[in-house]
């Protein structure tokens, strides 16, 4: 009962603080949720949404990623370089070095071959894109939904509750993170696999999953919280609990659709670090290993090569920069739609 | 004050014993066997029993922890010798105390550490102050440009970009190498400035759009206006009521940063090919050398809390409110 009242009433209040006014002083008063409203101010924002379809840009380049190698006809795992079945055609010197201008361009290999093996870059970047696309997207949803429960239940509860997850939340910070991710790699991974054997890639995926999962929930629970805290005093909470809604009620009805918009805000931020910490991974050499194809480690034997072959860190890093700019971006974009008081 | 920071110690020592003790349960005691980790592939049972052995790990659990622990504070002994003090045990791979190697490749990383936070705090808190005094002018808005843009990239791209244009192609300067401080401070910064800069390139750009944001939302607060309209001049309410206002926020985010720029480190000494602890991170885990990893993760943690009591003390001695509470 409590909801579309609340709803109408929250809508109007954005809309007095933001720049839809002249619509609140027309006679037809017509209902916006905040998320319309703040959808209405998002497309208004003309960076933000290019950014927004260069991000889905770069997701679609990853799932489509079989797709596309079919168009160039070429695939990350084929040495192009070394197989006897491509000799009519080189690409690689008796150096080891790309064949041809700037890393060995060309009609057949769009983005030039690697060195020494001679696999073809763009098929190369693209598997990685979406190698490390999937794996940040898991990951950060994972963190998400564990910060959101833990900061719900922490800021609702309160009390001693409260007290004791916020030693726990903060015991988590202390870890030197990063160089806990690359620690913990090997020993997640010995948890599954004899040290013995080889480690199947899924494993790996796994046991980077579980140790970024582990310190990643951290920032999300404390914020969720905080908001949680100062929604738990307002009135329309204090009604609902006064009419009879139970607990759960008022979590899920009351609280939880109020808490979206900084959820969405912080998700926005956190995928491109999920992103930037996976390449980080595998560029410290605890990540994905050969051949599974990953952006990081491009980075990784890019920096090896960049004396030689600048190219080879060119493209790979031309796309990060891209991605991480438009990410940013629209970040900024979505947190303004939401709160535009937060303005630059 | 002197309650408030001995509250804070307390709690740093008492996190970093939890922080040791849960690493050297995930670490020493996990379920995978680390005699045959250390004796690697193609071992015989006889000689992981030796090993087993030898790195005590026959003993029971409580036992190990308690030794670990405690030669920490008090210094331990080894079949192969004594341990004094701060002793974090002995390397699988290279036989070696840990904490002699830690010792040995610390001053890299504090270079690099300090090196970059005082190169990003002057250079970006500055850049921050001026776009936000300059708001709306063509220099702010070159300074806003070129902060999003910098920020968006990375120490593995910036780094080898660097040594491309400043060592390889041109040949103007030589590899980026560590020389002690202390011994030649010119040779110091010779050596390590091209890492230092690519290093806090990223952060300068992320508190150059921080500062100004926090600046340009403090000059708009109420009492700001107030102040200038008494007649007060602009500089001076610039400098003693705004800037004062946005340093409790940034002295937060500072905090946070520290363990990032710790692992900026791992980067920068990867791409540069330093040997500091970042390095010896890497090696210890890619070489499974868990007392070696062990080792660094607690030293860096250590570095971390005082790094976060530091900026404490800093955050109650700017806000009078924390101090109080």
């Amino acid at each position: 009962m409590t909801s579309p009242i609340e709803i109408e009433d929250s809508a109007t209040k954005v809309a007095a603080e933001g720049e839809a006014k002249p619509e609140a002083a027309e006679p037809t008063l017509e209902g916006r949720s905040p998320g319309q409203l703040m959808w209405m101010r998002f497309k208004r924002d003309r960076v933000g949404v290019i950014c927004a379809w260069i991000v889905l840009a770069y997701f679609v380049i990853g799932l489509a990623a079989p797709l596309l190698t079919m168009l160039s006809g070429t695939d990350p795992y084929t040495m192009y370089g070394q197989d006897p079945a491509y000799s009519d055609k080189p690409v690689i010197d008796e150096f080891g070095l790309p064949l041809g201008t700037f890393g060995g361009v060309s009609g057949d290999h769009w983005f030039g071959v690697e060195p020494e093996l001679g696999r073809d870059m763009f098929a190369l970047l693209i598997y990685g894109i979406r190698t490390s696309l999937l794996m940040a997207l898991l990951v950060t949803v994972l963190c998400m939904v564990t910060g959101v429960v833990i900061g719900l239940v922490a800021g609702f509860l309160g009390g001693k509750t409260d007290f004791f997850v916020g030693r726990v939340t903060d015991f988590f910070l202390a870890f030197p993170s990063q160089l806990f991710f690359i620690a913990f790699m090997p020993v997640i991974t010995a948890l599954f696999v004899d040290p013995q054997e080889e480690t199947p890639t899924y494993f790996r995926a796994l046991a980077m999953l579980i140790v970024l999962w582990i310190l990643g929930w951290m920032g999300m629970s404390r914020l969720v919280r905080s908001v949680v805290m100062m929604l738990r005093e307002r009135e329309f909470v204090e009604a609902a609990k006064v009419s009879g809604a139970s607990n759960w009620r008022i979590v899920f009805k009351e609280i939880l659709p109020n808490v979206v918009s900084p959820i969405i805000v912080q998700f926005t931020y956190t995928l491109p670090s999920t992103i930037l910490t996976i390449a980080f991974l595998s560029f410290a050499g605890v990540g994905f290993v050969e051949p599974t194809p990953d952006w990081g480690r491009l980075f990784a034997n890019g920096a090896d090569y960049t004396q030689m072959v600048p190219s080879y860190i060119f493209f790979p890093g031309l796309a990060l920069v891209i991605f991480v700019l438009a990410f940013n971006l629209l970040g900024d974009s979505v947190r303004d739609a939401f709160d535009p008081k937060s303005g630059r | 004050m002197f309650k408030f920071i001995l509250r804070r110690s307390m709690g740093a020592v008492i996190t970093l014993f939890l922080i040791g003790t849960v690493t050297f349960f995930l670490f020493l005691s996990g379920p995978s066997d680390y005699a045959s980790l250390a004796c690697g592939k193609d071992c015989s049972p006889a000689r992981i029993e030796s090993i087993r052995h030898a790195m005590g790990l026959d003993l029971p659990l409580f036992q190990q922890w308690w030794d670990f622990m405690s030669g920490i504070v008090m210094g331990r002994d080894f079949p192969t010798g004594h341990c004094s003090a701060p002793c974090l045990g002995v390397s699988y791979s290279s036989n070696e105390l840990v904490w002699d190697t830690v010792v040995d490749r610390m001053p890299l990383t504090l270079s690099l550490t300090v090196g970059g936070l005082v190169v990003f705090l002057f250079i970006g808190l500055a850049a921050g102050m001026i776009a936000a005094y300059k708001k709306g002018t063509a220099v702010d808005k070159f300074a806003t440009g070129a902060s999003t843009v910098l920020s968006s990239f990375q120490i593995y791209l910036l780094g080898p970009l660097a040594l491309l244009l400043f060592v390889w192609s041109t040949g103007w300067f030589e590899n980026p190498k560590y020389y002690p401080f202390l011994e030649n401070p010119f040779l110091w910064l010779a050596g390590l400035w091209i890492p230092i800069l690519v290093m806090s390139t990223i952060f300068t750009a992320q508190y150059t759009r921080m500062a100004r944001s926090e600046l340009v939302q403090q000059l708009q607060e109420e009492h700001v206006r107030t102040a200038r309209a008494k007649g007060m001049s602009k500089k001076y309410v610039f400098f003693r009521y705004a800037w004062r206002g946005s340093l409790i926020p940034i002295l937060t985010v500072i905090g946070i940063d520290i363990s990032s720029l710790l692992s900026g480190g791992v980067v920068t000494e990867l791409t540069f090919s330093l040997h500091g602890l970042g390095r010896l991170a890497v090696d210890g885990a890619t070489t499974k050398d868990l007392p070696l990893t062990m080792g660094v993760m607690l030293v860096s943690a250590f570095f971390i809390l005082i790094c976060n009591m530091v900026t404490d003390i800093l955050y109650a001695y700017v806000d009078p409110r924390i101090r109080l509470s």
